[in-house]
């Protein structure tokens, strides 16, 4: 695997100078490989989502960022990079605009100047991956229902068929089965398609659920960095500064702490097998 | 949060000075007075005397003068083009050439004296803003108005729009970011490109922006509504306003002002 | 439930909106909730439970039916205020119910609404805003506020005309962990001092505070009970896209395979607890 994002020594200040004047990001050390599903978890306020933005080419702040060959210190590499890499903000369907659902997911595909055939084939398979028929082509996307809207918005993202897609919380504000629904297409472009995904949440569950990387920050800096075991394991460090644990995280670190032998576990499955292990002991005795 | 945050002409600057603390009824009876003192003033004397009450008010409210300055700063570009304008165009004595475009002493005095005007209005203005919450504006406002209730002037109603302007701005400018940086990531740059691409981006950012605030309205006046909100209807206020001696002193010497200021216009 | 005084009463309770007659929002709903109780109205994406909100304090008149407050129809035009005075509404979105500049003015604005004297008004609000943990904030613009602070605000502003029931639609569906946790303590706190509440929400697990659960599909009641009663159906709650806590689940996974699990497991403690057990 190659390094797809490196990240070296990142400051971002906002409004230097003025009584505004805001430090929003320091000390910044990062890497992400290609094909890789990093999430970043933070309290309000740790700078989650200037990071993603600076991954977009959206804030500059001082330090090395490179995004898929691109130096972003350059002007004219920040310009390139929307063609390689996709941006899902929250509540991404406000930036919905056209007359018609199949217009607004080719407005991206037509600023790259693609071929009519290209841009047509490009949006039919992106809401052929979220699930929106061909009956909803010609709708207006303000007719769409709340779920359908974040849909419609996600697959504006995709006919653009980035490398690297930046989730900024793609699914707050859902119910439980439009947030399965959305979360499961992400795992399966990241697992299929080797699209690398970057995910700010606040959602532990989904967290530990699907990302290899979990990297934490705390007022502007990374605070803890590993996979989701390992980080949730810290369950203290991590309710210190205002963050929750996932169920089976918290379970198997209350049980260790009444001197019982688990393994960390991030995911109800894990924990299914780890209480089983317990059960049965118990049952043997 | 970076793009918008420039935007701070006349913002207020938190103090206790005596200006701060005037009635702020006060001190929007205290505008018209002042400009009609910048207006009515002729003659040197005039000129300088019309600028004393607001140089004074400026003294005592402490305002810092890089606050003045980021306030002024777009403002010097319109007015050096007016002078040049009104310099060249104005007919008189020639005072320097350079080709075709002459400019009269008579012009050059115009425009001076128009920029002093202009910029006396608006440091009195700032002066206003900067040490008057927007809170105790609009509430000041929509008191003094009340006559023109009788006229049928919807006096209420104006001052809730503009309580909810107030609200909602920064808002509007979070959110006018949010969707401009997610176009920009679709490849729609109100900056680069062709006019055509241009417009189509600003269209992208402007469609979004006016179905989100219409979203927001009917969600705000269903709240509203579900608070008992219906009008001027036996309502009351929490901000009251208290007249001071000092505040009617205020007025009273900045009356006399003016006065004499118009009075060197007619002997 | 000490006292037993009915509050809200709905009944045979119809809805439909204009655009959609032949669909009905809400289908002959009845429903009796008594002072000093707290409901959790529960239902997937569609299912009603937003517009019944609405129906309790006369944002909606029924198309059927009678919702009466303490008696009084929302039908009779000439008590609406005074049944929206005592049934306060809390919404989703804390941006787009927050009307003054600065918090202390909104705190007052319903207040102002009902014409109260300006003395008493500054009395409530230095009341309301010890009591929510917000007295330093009463000057600040809610666009400084984090999310759950403006909701609190939003409840502190609701609650400062003392009404009788406080209607939640959704108030944590739009903030984070934190703010959530936020409102959810200030929710623990109002129970506590009695406050009838109605909480509409998606979240099993904010719902299990409740004294009772009322499940909504498709614009009927479905299931009602006390929450943990509720929990006995969770095939039926999941097939409507409810969520279940994970403590459940966990649960549900292992007696599937055959473990004995008792059926009232439901967070970590009580997990641990049970695990630990000799």
């Amino acid at each position: 695997m190659s390094k797809i994002i490196e990240i070296e020594n990142l400051q971002l200040t906002y409004a230097p100078n003025t009584s505004l004047q805001r430090q929003a990001l320091q000390n910044i050390n990062l890497t992400v490989e290609s094909g890789e599903f990093r999430a970043i978890i933070g309290p309000q306020g740790s700078g989650k989502s200037t990071l993603l933005q600076v991954m977009a080419g959206l804030e500059v702040g001082l330090g090395k960022v490179i995004v898929d060959g691109l130096d972003l210190r350059q002007k004219k590499n920040r310009r390139m990079l929307w063609q390689r890499v996709g941006v899902i903000f929250q509540q991404p369907e406000r930036q919905l605009f056209e007359d018609s659902l199949y217009n607004d997911v080719a407005y991206g595909p037509k600023n790259i100047g693609l071929s009519s055939e290209e841009i047509e084939r490009r949006v039919k398979t992106a809401l052929k991956k979220v699930k929106l028929g061909e009956e909803y082509y010609p709708l207006s996307p303000f007719k769409l229902s709340g779920g359908q809207q974040r849909r419609a918005a996600i697959a504006g993202i995709l006919a653009m068929e980035p490398k690297i897609l930046l989730l900024d919380e793609p699914t707050a504000g859902l119910d439980p089965k439009g947030r399965q629904e959305i979360m499961n297409l992400f795992s399966e472009l990241c697992r299929k398609q080797g699209i690398t995904m970057i995910m700010v949440s606040h959602d532990m569950e989904e967290v530990a659920h699907r990302a290899d990387k979990v990297t934490v920050l705390q007022k502007g800096t990374v605070f803890l960095e590993g996979g989701p075991q390992e980080i949730f394991a810290q369950g203290n460090q991590l309710t210190e500064i205002g963050l929750a644990v996932p169920f089976a995280s918290e379970l198997a670190n209350a049980l260790r702490e009444r001197g019982k032998n688990v393994s960390n576990v991030t995911t109800l499955a894990d924990a299914e097998r780890e209480v089983g292990k317990m059960l049965r002991r118990r049952n043997g005795h | 949060m970076s793009f918008f945050s420039n935007i701070t002409v006349g913002q207020y600057y938190p103090g206790n000075s005596l200006v701060h603390r005037l009635d702020p009824r006060a001190k929007l009876l205290a505008m018209p007075l002042i400009m009609a003192g910048v207006l009515l003033a002729q003659g040197p004397v005039g000129y300088l005397a019309a600028g004393l009450p607001i140089l004074f008010g400026y003294a005592m409210a402490k305002v810092p003068l890089t606050a003045l300055w980021r306030g002024m700063r777009f403002l010097w570009i319109f007015l050096i083009i007016s002078l040049v304008l009104q310099a060249v165009t104005y007919p008189g004595e020639t005072l320097w050439e350079w080709g075709i475009i002459t400019v009269s002493r008579e012009g050059l005095s115009l425009g001076l004296r128009l920029i002093y005007r202009l910029v006396l209005l608006v440091l009195a203005a700032m002066l206003l803003t900067m040490t008057t919450t927007p809170v105790n504006l609009t509430g000041a406002m929509e008191k003094l108005l009340q006559p023109l209730k009788r006229l049928g002037v919807p006096v209420h109603e104006l001052a809730m729009m503009m309580t909810i302007a107030l609200r909602f701005v920064p808002t509007l400018l979070e959110e006018a970011e949010v969707v401009m940086k997610a176009q920009q990531a679709r490849g729609g740059s109100l900056t680069t490109g062709s006019l055509e691409k241009r417009l189509g981006a600003t269209i992208a950012l402007l469609v979004p922006l006016l179905a989100g605030s219409l979203r927001r309205a009917e969600e705000l006046a269903i709240a509203m509504e579900a608070r008992c909100y219906r009008g001027d209807n036996g309502r009351t206020r929490l901000k009251q306003f208290q007249y001071r001696y000092l505040d009617f002193l205020v007025l009273l010497i900045l009356f006399a002002f003016t006065i004499l200021v118009g009075v060197e216009r007619w002997i | 439930m000490v006292h037993n005084r009915v509050i809200l009463n709905l009944q045979g309770v119809s809805f439909s909106y204009p655009d959609t007659q032949d669909k009905k929002a809400l289908d002959s709903i009845s429903l009796e909730i008594v002072a000093g109780e707290m409901v959790a109205l529960l239902g997937p994406n569609g299912s009603g439970k937003s517009t019944l909100a609405r129906l309790f304090n006369g944002l909606l008149i029924p198309t059927s039916g009678h919702v009466l407050v303490e008696g009084q129809s929302t039908q009779d035009e000439e008590v609406l205020w005074q049944i929206r005075q005592k049934v306060g509404m809390v919404f989703q979105n804390p941006d787009n119910q927050l009307v003054a500049a600065l918090v202390e003015e909104e705190l007052a604005f319903g207040m102002e609404n009902l014409g109260i004297s300006p003395g008493e008004m500054t009395e409530k609000i230095e009341q309301i805003s010890t009591q929510f943990g917000i007295h330093e904030l009463l000057q600040s613009p809610p666009h400084r506020l984090s999310g759950g602070q403006k909701q609190r605000v939003a409840i502190a502003s609701v609650l400062a005309v003392d009404p009788e029931v406080l209607v939640l639609d959704e108030p944590t569906s739009m903030l984070d962990p934190g703010g959530r946790q936020e409102i959810m303590r200030e929710l623990t706190r109002l129970k506590q001092v009695g406050k009838t509440i109605i909480l509409v929400t998606h979240d099993m697990s904010e719902a299990l505070m409740a004294d009772r659960i009322v499940i909504l599909e498709d614009g009927k009641i479905v299931l009602q009970g006390e929450p943990k009663q509720c929990f006995s159906q969770e095939d039926r709650l999941v097939k409507m896209g409810l969520e279940i806590p994970p403590g459940r689940r966990l649960a549900q996974r292992l007696k599937q395979k055959g473990f004995d699990i008792p059926n009232d497991l439901l967070c970590v403690k009580e997990w641990v607890e049970f695990l630990c057990l000799k």
